[in-house]
């Protein structure tokens, strides 16, 4: 199983991507402009969550010199 | 039209593929961004202009730029020169300049068909224009774009205070025990509120 932080980043990027793209589809078969809106919904939540994300990877590699994901499960709340 | 959708989704399909194959996160997000042009490309053809646009602007343009800064920040010292060279002179950028050559012919080729002004008649049903979608967005949905901000400017608030410099003293502290410096700070929160109640009448 694969721990590495940045790929959990990417993975979670390919699944928003995902619903967004079952959400512009149905818009498109319906015809109506909704599932463009929840896509620009989720673009800004993606946008957000990267950031924090990110910053929160570049946090940690300063601290315990790794991206392993287990390697913080130490720390109980 | 429909064979452009079908060949930009089996490009997204394998760049993502590829992408969550590969050992190597450099790799890895060339083909994602491969992967983000092809799902727009394959948004276009569905009929949605306005996010085919944002998804090359701000998912494989801003997203992914802000991937390649971690990756690079994070993968210093002599191993970065190495994998650097090994990236110039390998072959591993091939697969990608494939997919993505792939992608570029499709885009030419549908606008030299429908012309550049003209956006496509969506396949199946009616394409949606940037006009509805703005409407919808600024009458029924009004309230999520102000949620929408809101998250926003939250991430920023929060972006900043992660990222702001460790001083020294404040890393030593972190690294000793990470109890002591959280009783410490709550400590002067709790001082702050004790004094504001105290000038206050």
């Amino acid at each position: 199983m694969r721990r590495d932080l940045i790929f959990i980043l990417i993975s979670v990027e390919i699944m928003l991507n995902g619903a967004g793209v079952a959400f512009v589809a149905a818009g498109s078969r319906w015809g109506q402009p909704d599932g463009q809106i929840m896509f620009l919904f989720i673009l800004a939540m993606a946008a957000a969550e990267v950031a924090i994300g990110l910053a929160l990877v570049l946090r940690l590699y300063h601290h315990r010199h790794t991206l392993d994901a287990d390697a913080i499960s130490d720390m109980r709340g | 039209m429909e064979t452009a959708f079908y060949i930009a989704g089996a490009v997204a399909i394998i760049s993502t593929v590829f992408t969550i194959t590969r050992l190597n996160a450099v790799h890895a997000l060339l083909y994602l961004v491969v992967s983000l042009l092809a799902v727009a490309v394959a948004f276009y053809t569905m009929g949605a202009p306005l996010v085919a646009a944002l998804e090359v602007i701000i998912y494989a343009g801003a997203i992914m730029v802000l991937f390649v800064f971690v990756v690079m920040m994070l993968n210093l010292g002599r191993r970065a020169v190495e994998s650097e060279r090994r990236l110039m002179q390998g072959t591993i950028w091939v697969g990608p300049s494939v997919l993505s050559a792939l992608l570029i012919v499709e885009v030419v080729y549908l606008i030299a068909r429908v012309g550049l002004p003209g956006l496509p008649p969506g396949s199946g049903s009616g394409m949606l224009a940037p006009k509805q979608v703005g409407i919808a967005l600024y009458g029924p949905y009004v309230i999520g774009v102000e949620l929408a901000s809101m998250l926003l400017l939250g991430a920023l608030v929060g972006a900043c205070h992660l990222g702001r410099p460790v001083s020294e003293k404040a890393e030593a502290r972190y690294d000793g025990n990470s109890d002591g410096s959280r009783a410490r700070s709550g400590g002067s929160v709790v001082r702050a509120g004790v004094g504001r109640s105290a000038d206050a009448p």
